[in-house]
């Protein structure tokens, strides 16, 4: 019995700059209430997209389309030229697609090497007769995978914490084990749902310099959603602003800070 | 400094050791008081505080052997109870699933075991022995893997994200069917494990230490060796390989462990195979030692105070919990039994389990509850 990964897994050759995802007319809705209606939007390989709006704009909800959590009624996300039907978060990680939470979702009673560990889940494929041997296969491939959780455990700064149960680090510091296990799935798009949310100044800006590294070093697209415009005006390269489940704006950080739109949405509107 | 101290004590002195510690205190003290009034003649011989509190204790010190003989069998039917815990506490981790069917599981499997025994010898004229003993255990296994991943298809699939007294329900609703299914295809009548074909050792030993006589079924000691394995197996199982890795993320948090790529699916037909074959290896346990009928479902109450000592997502506990309440059912029944007329093995674990609650509701493994307002 093996954790299969899906042949999907194959990395499909998208050169920096072409669309790695495009959304396209999504609508969204729980029973009477519509979460996103006809959002599309697209993101570039290599780029840093954010997602902004105000509480209840459906930002959330576009993340869990797009790895799998929920499945639009309307529209189509394609990601790496295919067209996704209904795609499960299984699914969606095996095609290269990590993710941080809002509110931390981490396994709290793990260290936070066995949490970053999982985040290799999926790479890992040696089968379970070798795994209850601990020998061999199963031992190489452990070893082989401990090396990169150690590369994204120094990469991090998190030496420290190697094996304390997550539950008991300050939640700066779980948001950055949550980020680890994300990096350790090695993802060609990473979803990040607010990372900096509840951070003091410091880290902050540590979480920052994270993101543009693992930007810049490793590539990796990156798509966040924060309330902090200052964080999203100085991380990203491209914004898209949503509003009660409505697209209002879309372009560079200053073409979305100049647009009436965005101001109303943000500072309200006199009527 | 008091930070460097307390770090530096912390693994001599760890809270459950300081409460092990505090345990052991008042025990000593009670034993002392006891003593003490015995031997002032405030308690005189025949009163009901002697014959609670000193009669059973002077019994285990002047037959020491009939001590060893309890304390025995109360540890055999403590490591059986701890393995139908584990099959308990295997489900409601990864699942959150109190599987009230765990105990039909465990008849079913043995039923499953010795009725395509009887098939193949009887009816298809297979040798009787050891062999096909071996080929109607896979058969069994066989079938645990199948209703792990019908229970998965039909039951947990569908119900994903419900209530958890629909999810118990639901699993009422499987105890039932597998009754009748059971019944339909092996018949209602009890019938005899096959130990000796499965080459289980059979037979006793009487040793003759402590001025008396212990006897020691064979079978019991290869349950308590093959339980203990297995139990073993299963937390290594859990600490070290990577899918005990992902069995564990579940257990923590559905939607982390998707968003990692780990499928709750494929999760969940591994636990619940996993406790189909903890019940198998129960079910030929306890049908070596009585016979397999459908009453043996019963003892999957005796796993709820189990469960409610060691808590109902501990490992350890279930397995401490077994012990406790295996020995203290014995023990109780041996030694204080008289004084109730005796039989008070039958209700004895649940009252230990109900004063267990009302010190720690959490049970002694289990993670503490603590509701943020």
């Amino acid at each position: 019995m093996m954790l299969h990964v899906s042949p999907t897994a194959a990395t499909t050759g998208i050169a920096k700059g072409e669309v790695l995802l495009n959304v396209e007319n999504v609508s969204l809705r729980f029973g009477g209430v519509k979460a996103i209606s006809d959002v599309s939007f697209d993101i570039v390989k290599g780029e840093v997209r954010a997602i902004i709006g105000p509480n209840g704009a459906g930002k959330t909800s576009m993340l869990n389309c797009i790895n799998g959590f929920y499945f639009p009624q309307e529209g189509h996300i394609t990601y790496k030229g295919v067209r996704r039907q209904k795609v499960r978060p299984h699914e969606a990680a095996s095609s290269g697609i990590a993710r941080t939470f809002q509110n931390v979702a981490l396994f709290k009673g793990m260290t936070t090497l066995d949490n970053i560990m999982t985040g290799r889940t999926l790479k890992m494929n040696v089968g379970l007769f070798w795994q209850l041997l601990r020998h061999g296969p199963a031992m190489r491939e452990e070893i082989e995978h401990r090396r990169k959780v150690e590369d994204i455990i120094d990469f991090l700064e998190i030496q420290a914490i190697r094996k304390i149960p997550v539950g008991k680090l300050p939640y700066g510091l779980q948001k950055r084990v949550e980020l680890g296990r994300a990096l350790a799935m090695e993802p060609e798009l990473l979803l990040l749902d607010e990372p900096m949310a509840g951070m003091n100044l410091e880290e902050k800006e540590d979480m920052c310099r994270f993101i543009l590294d693992v930007n810049q070093t490793f590539g990796t697209t990156i798509a966040l959603i924060e309330h902090d415009m200052g964080v999203v005006m100085d991380l990203s390269d491209r914004v898209v602003v949503l509003e009660y489940g409505r697209k209002i704006a879309d372009g560079t950080p200053d073409v979305v800070k100049a647009d009436q739109k965005v101001i109303d949405a943000y500072l309200g509107v006199a009527h | 400094m008091s930070a460097v101290t307390s770090s530096a004590l912390r693994p001599l002195l760890s809270p459950a050791l300081m409460a092990t510690l505090k345990g052991l205190g008042i025990l000593a003290a009670i034993a002392l008081a006891i003593v003490l009034l015995v031997h002032s003649g405030a308690m005189p011989k025949g009163s009901i505080g002697h014959k609670v509190l000193a009669a059973p204790f002077i019994d285990m010190w002047d037959l020491p052997d009939l001590l060893v003989q309890t304390l025995w069998e109360g540890l055999v039917a403590g490591v059986l109870y701890a393995l139908i815990a584990l099959g308990f506490v295997l489900i409601f981790k990864a699942s959150g699933v109190f599987n009230f069917a765990q105990g039909i599981m465990v008849v079913f499997s043995a039923l499953t075991l010795v009725g395509s025994y009887e098939i193949m010898t009887q009816r298809m004229g297979l040798p009787p022995g050891t062999v096909v003993a071996i080929l109607a255990l896979m058969i069994a296994i066989a079938t645990m893997f199948v209703l792990a991943w019908l229970v998965e298809r039909i039951v947990l699939r569908p119900l994903v994200n419900q209530n958890e007294i629909i999810m118990l329900m639901a699993t009422v609703g499987l105890t039932y069917f597998l009754i009748g299914f059971g019944e339909y295809i092996f018949g209602g009548n009890p019938k005899v494990m096959i130990t000796a074909q499965l080459g289980l050792p059979v037979g006793q030993t009487q040793f003759n230490i402590l001025g008396g006589r212990v006897n020691i079924q064979h079978l019991d000691v290869a349950a308590a060796v093959i339980a203990s394995i297995m139990i073993a197996g299963l937390a290594f199982f859990f600490q070290y390989t990577r899918i005990g890795r992902a069995l564990r993320a579940v257990a923590d948090s559905h939607k982390a462990a998707l968003s990692v790529g780990i499928s709750l699916n494929q999760i969940w037909v591994i636990v619940w195979f996993t406790a189909g074959v903890v019940a198998l290896v129960t079910g030929i346990m306890w049908g070596a030692r009585s016979d397999v009928s459908f009453a043996l479902e019963i003892i999957a109450l005796k796993a709820l105070p189990v469960l409610i000592l060691g808590g109902f997502t501990s490992v350890p506990g279930a397995i401490v919990g077994g012990l406790i309440i295996g020995i203290g059912e014995k023990m109780g029944e041996g030694y204080w039994g008289p004084l109730f007329g005796g039989g008070i093995e039958t209700w004895l674990a649940y009252v230990i389990a109900l004063g267990f609650l009302l010190f720690r509701p959490q049970g002694l493994f289990g993670e503490k509850i603590i509701e943020r307002i």
